[in-house]
């Protein structure tokens, strides 16, 4: 069923960019990626990534929309299974593949994979800054279709809010090291829109019932993307 | 100084007479949590013309945008020198997560630049400084950073600042800073903020009102 669907999306993505109709579809072309994240951050531990291959008809986020619930879960707290699955949920999703761990600050985290290019032409990459109510740094529609063998794609990663949950810092809410408080939560009580991140503000800096301290505090970038064809 | 936000018609799409024209579309993103933005101007010119450069001071024109969200100087300034200019895209406020954009003919102009005043700052804005606008087609992505005009004390109190009735300010507030310690265009440092509403330092609330750069992002398509 999930392959018959990306026929289908391969089939209408040609038909779109062609006049002349033609109902062959693509033939597969392997393709290698490696994909690393080195964290920026003084004290932001960065959830397993979550990095998902698809066609042109998939955003993970769009800024000042609603942030999806695999989002979500993702951002409140570290959880990457869902925005992985949706490689089975999303018929313009053909692959999702998970980071090795978390990524320390400091630290980087490399995951190499092949896919086929003729399902695949993009990228969306995301992880949780852990020590927060619901950042994450993350990119999305990363057009890695165009790079030839050999060529790499760097840029920084600003970190985003996703809006469902209230930047409170409190204990009880955020899951990192520095609360060990609740991940995810259903309810959104926050503005419901992707945007920058303002920042947390912490405890030394005024905020009564801040969990976090200086160190968690965080500029842009927060973490650094490379995306390497390989093959 | 203070200075009442001016209200500006939307006056369309001015373009030069130039047989190499080239179409533009200028979509502009506020990116912020919760910083707004006053009407944009956003102008096409030629790599001699620059609106505002970091590192140096601004303009009285830019002073009136950064301080008070008027562009009308700005506007005049940027077509006195030859700019194809777009005002107030967004037809007022560019609220936090809404787009506007400006469609431009650029005539033979291969610079861009964009600003607009940040709410609720004392002299922040939006800025982009003489983007090189690329001649093939297709569609590119850029980041903009907040700008502070180094015209004005970053003092964050209500009397200072435009108070639109979307900007909730608290009073009391000694004063963050009293004096500008840069006096040329300069990245903002942000927001303060505090969390007293009846005094403290700052006028604005710290959970509120902060941000961090970037704060837009635009995207440039190329026909």
């Amino acid at each position: 069923m999930k392959y018959r669907l990306l026929v289908i999306a391969a089939s209408a993505g040609l038909l779109a960019g062609c006049p002349i109709e033609d109902d062959e579809v693509q033939e597969p072309v392997t393709a290698g990626y490696t994909v690393s994240v080195n964290n920026l951050t003084p004290n932001q531990p960065l959830s397993p990534l979550a990095i998902l291959a698809h066609n042109d008809q998939y955003s993970m986020f769009q800024i000042g929309q609603s942030a999806s619930n695999s989002l979500e879960v993702m951002a409140e707290g570290g959880d990457n299974s869902n925005l992985l699955a949706e490689s089975t949920n999303d018929g313009n999703v053909g692959y999702s593949f998970s980071g090795t761990g978390v990524i320390l600050p400091g630290t980087s985290d490399s995951v190499s994979f092949t896919i086929d290019s003729s399902v695949a032409q993009q990228l969306s990459v995301a992880s949780m800054l852990v020590n927060t109510n619901d950042g994450f740094v993350g990119e999305t529609q990363l057009d890695i279709g165009s790079l030839a063998v050999g060529e790499s794609l760097t840029m920084n990663m600003a970190v985003w809010d996703a809006g469902t949950e209230a930047n409170d810092e409190s204990a009880v809410s955020i899951p990192g090291p520095a609360a060990g408080g609740e991940g995810y939560n259903s309810i959104r009580d926050d503005n419901d829109r992707v945007s920058f991140h303002a920042g947390v503000i912490s405890q030394d800096d005024g905020l009564a019932g801040s969990a976090l301290d200086a160190t968690h505090r965080f500029l842009n970038p927060g973490a650094r993307l490379t995306i390497t064809r390989t093959e | 100084m203070k200075m009442t936000l001016a209200s500006l018609a939307v006056v369309g799409i001015f373009s030069s007479a130039n047989t190499l024209a080239a179409d533009i579309d200028v979509t502009i993103t506020n990116a912020t949590k919760n910083i707004y933005f006053t009407p944009l101007l956003v102008a096409a010119h030629n790599e001699s013309v620059s609106l505002f450069q970091a590192g140096e001071a601004a303009s009285p024109e830019i002073e009136a945008m950064a301080e008070g969200g008027n562009i009308s100087g700005l506007s005049s300034l940027a077509t006195n020198a030859g700019a194809v200019v777009a005002e107030d895209p967004a037809g007022g406020i560019l609220d936090p997560g809404q787009q506007a954009t400006a469609s431009l003919n650029t005539g033979n102009a291969d610079r861009l630049t964009i600003t607009a005043m940040l709410l609720p700052t004392n002299d922040g804005f939006v800025g982009l400084d003489s983007w090189a606008i690329p001649s093939a087609p297709g569609t590119y992505t850029i980041s903009l950073n907040g700008y502070d005009a180094g015209t004005e004390a970053n003092d964050e109190l209500a009397t200072s600042m435009p108070n639109p009735p979307f900007i909730s300010f608290g009073s009391g507030g000694s004063g963050v800073e009293t004096t500008v310690t840069n006096s040329k265009v300069h990245i903002h440092p942000g927001n303060l903020g505090d969390s007293d509403p009846s005094g403290g330092l700052s006028d604005i609330n710290s959970a509120t009102y902060r941000w961090l750069n970037p704060v837009a992002i635009v995207t440039v398509t190329v026909k």
